[in-house]
């Protein structure tokens, strides 16, 4: 009875060890400061990690051969490492995850150094993922925003100039509708979150670096000639002119880049991360092509060039010598930035082929201002309190659904109904 | 009905106590050596299940509590109370509230749901050709995932899809629309789809209900020259009535926990939204995860109090036919 007594408690005591467990217990040997010992890198790549990284990590191991660089690929990258960020245990390098507020920023990540001595080398750590005058990550690679399109159909349509109105950019998708079987526009409605990716060209409306921050100080920020009124009224416009698919709510993203690599759809509002994935579901790569959003300042077409995910390093890591290497190393001979037609993070790396176009239509890169020191969470606060959602897809449907004539919301109605929630949400996060 | 997939909320009457009890006399020799650790055991055993339980449901469960009074952002190592604050904002404001009209649609959905489990039970009860066949086809779509069911019905319902195409097929194409992009149709179809989904489980309680009734019954109804809509109306019906009522019960705790089936589908957009669905993006989309926890709270404190007053209106009396 006793032994049965025993190996039961045991049996009890282990279950609660293995359910306590996975909170990672630190490796053994403490930072010796020396670029030396394993490594863990998370990425999002997983259609990359067994075959491009591995040659990364061959470079990388040959220039410091003390170091193990182990991979850990995951596919829900933001929900999977923001649940691990409450342990210890979210690998030595890493992404960081969109949804960290910068205030948040020191108690995860190991700062890099300052703003000013960084913004020698490096794009993109003026503005984002930096806190109190540090800088918390580097940005992978870079992405200019606008609009990518399949060539050959705006040609057949007889469109080859960019627009550089909103009117122009209707008038052209009015001209596709007329002239071709493509469906000028797609919103990716379905899916959500193609459909946020419109308010990346905040910035380049007014070619106003510190126009997307501007809005924390605004009662009105849907008012007429504000950024986010131009961006949404020109969604609004074009799906209240039947321009796009004719039922968004069955969209799906995968195929969405066949149908405009075979140019049944003309054009999508995307990164410019989108273009190398579209060539490659096009039949011809080079029918795609990138376009700015159709709105100039002085005659002079703008693009913002912000950073994709940033590189950075976990504060709790063991080899944080080595983890610097690594981050380091990355961005400046890993040659990512480049292989994913993407902006270097490097200030003197090269342009990538695949924003040729926009030399052609002479477009000018906004690199946005940082915040103000203490302010740096300020819109994102707002945002939050007033569940908006500037990033998140839901309110882009909703006005989507208002101009396919699905909710009997008008235009006016929507933005009166978001400045009005804006002021509020400001008023609240004042108190 | 959907999001029916708790077999905890089954009124499963397993006497253990009982049993333990009994032991006692059978096993004399255990008391004669007097050891203390022999009246332990049950509790022992009784270790591994409720440690399991309180690490999994009681323990997150209170973290959960905890959050609700909070401003926590989910990942943010610092939490400022705020007392009621999130419970407050979750009843005076009515973006929150709206979304329960959606779950009215699943609820209505439900009883059809219902009626036909109960029709489809009834009829094969009785000995009926291929009877094993069309249990197996009714209840199948239960035993299917639910994320499967989700793509399905999208490409069944897209423009251009199975149901377009079949009415197209007998000559309807009158009725063809944008099931899902039509504000006014959106939650019908999708509430269609969860009584698809739904209707195998309620058919096999139904079913399981109506075979325990006793044989001899039906043979002295008819001796008594009852037909078969008597024999449903004063044997069958009466005989099930615990089922109904619990079957009852799930389908409003389902309906307004409603999640899967508009998630996959529409993502809650086109005015589908559900309050899991609501929850869900407040704790994730806007890193509210305070708010989010207050209105789990909300949920569960709704179906409680549903289950509560059921349980008042119909209570739990045995059935007796004879």
């Amino acid at each position: 009875m006793k032994k049965r007594t025993v190996a039961l408690v045991a049996a009890g005591t282990t279950l609660l060890a293995a359910c306590g467990g996975g909170g990672g217990e630190p490796e053994a040997g403490g930072d010796t400061g020396e670029i030396a010992g394993d490594i863990t890198v998370l990425t999002n790549r997983t259609d990359i990690v067994d075959t491009v990284f591995q040659g990364y990590k061959e470079q990388f191991e040959s220039e410091y051969p003390d170091v193990t660089v182990t991979f850990e690929a995951i596919t829900d990258f933001e929900g999977e490492v923001t649940t691990r960020m409450s342990t210890a245990d979210y690998g030595d390098v890493l992404l960081i995850p969109n949804s960290v507020a910068p205030a948040d920023l020191p108690d995860f990540f190991e700062p890099l150094g300052s703003v000013e001595e960084l913004s020698e080398t490096y794009r993109f750590v003026t503005s984002e993922q930096n806190f109190g005058g540090d800088v918390y990550g580097i940005a992978i690679t870079g992405n200019a925003n606008g609009l990518v399109y399949n060539k050959r159909v705006w040609e057949e349509a007889g469109v080859t100039d960019a627009p550089a109105t909103p009117e122009e950019f209707l008038d052209a998708l009015q001209a596709i509708a007329d002239s071709t079987d493509a469906i000028p526009l797609y919103t990716n409605y379905a899916d959500g979150w193609p459909l946020s990716q419109w308010n990346s060209n905040r910035g380049a409306i007014k070619a106003d670096p510190e126009a997307p921050h501007q809005i924390a100080y605004s009662d009105t920020p849907w008012a007429q000639d504000e950024e986010l009124n131009v961006i949404d009224s020109l969604l609004f416009d074009a799906v209240e002119a039947g321009l796009t698919e004719p039922d968004p709510v069955t969209t799906n993203w995968e195929e969405s880049k066949v149908l405009m690599g075979e140019g049944k759809v003309a054009t999508m509002a995307l990164g410019s991360w989108a273009i190398t994935q579209m060539q490659e579901a096009a039949s011809d790569g080079a029918d795609i092509g990138y376009l700015p959003f159709p709105y100039q300042v002085d005659g002079t077409f703008h693009s913002v060039a912000n950073g994709d995910y940033k590189n950075a390093v976990n504060v709790n890591s063991d080899n944080k010598a080595a983890a610097l290497a690594w981050l380091y190393w990355f961005a400046d001979e890993s040659g990512y930035a480049a292989d994913q037609g993407g902006i270097s993070p490097r200030l003197d790396g090269p342009t990538p082929d695949t924003l040729a176009d926009f030399d052609t239509f002479g477009v000018e890169f906004v690199e946005l201002a940082p915040a103000p020191v203490g302010e740096e969470s300020l819109v994102n606060d707002i945002d939050a309190e007033g569940q908006i959602g500037l990033f998140s897809p839901e309110y882009k449907q909703r006005i989507v659904d208002a101009a396919r004539g699905a909710s009997g919301e008008t235009k006016e109605q929507i933005f009166d109904d978001l400045n009005a929630r804006w002021a509020k949400a400001r008023a609240a996060v004042a108190d | 009905m959907s999001g029916v997939t708790t077999p905890t909320a089954l009124p499963m009457k397993v006497s253990a106590g009982g049993k333990l009890g009994r032991r006692k006399d059978e096993a004399p020799q255990g008391r004669r050596r007097g050891s203390p650790t022999s009246r332990l055991t049950p509790y022992l055993f009784l270790l591994v299940p409720i440690a399991l339980l309180v690490t999994f449901t009681y323990v997150p469960m209170m973290n959960m509590f905890q959050y609700s009074v909070t401003d926590w952002n989910g990942i943010s190592k610092t939490r400022d109370s705020v007392g009621l604050d999130n419970y407050a904002r979750i009843f005076t404001d009515p973006e929150y509230f709206r979304v329960f009209f959606v779950s009215l649609y699943y609820f209505a959905a439900s009883f059809i749901q219902m009626a036909l489990a109960l029709y489809f039970a009834t009829v094969l009860s009785f000995s009926t050709r291929f009877r094993n066949v069309f249990k197996g086809i009714l209840f199948f779509p239960y035993l299917l995932n639910g994320v499967a069911i989700g793509l399905t019905f999208l490409y069944f319902f897209r423009p251009g899809g199975t149901l377009d195409a079949s009415l197209a097929f007998v000559g309807l194409e009158s009725l063809q629309q944008q099931w899902l992009g039509d504000r006014s149709l959106v939650n019908v179809s999708l509430a269609g789809t969860s009584v698809w989904r739904y209707m195998g489980l309620n058919f096999v309680l139904f079913l399981g209900a109506i075979q325990s009734i006793n044989p001899s019954l039906y043979e002295a109804a008819e001796l008594d020259g009852a037909n078969r809509w008597h024999q449903f109306r004063w044997l069958i019906l009466p005989s099930i009535k615990p089922i109904i009522g619990l079957s009852f019960i799930l389908a409003i705790s389902g309906s307004l926990s409603v999640f899967e089936i508009p998630f996959i589908m529409t993502g809650g957009a086109n005015g589908s939204s559900t309050f899991v669905i609501q929850t869900m993006n407040t704790a994730f989309e806007f890193r509210r995860v305070g708010l989010a926890s207050a209105m789990a709270v909300v949920l569960l404190l709704f179906v409680l109090l549903i289950t509560w007053i059921q349980r008042r209106i119909v209570p739990d009396e045995k059935v007796d036919l004879t």
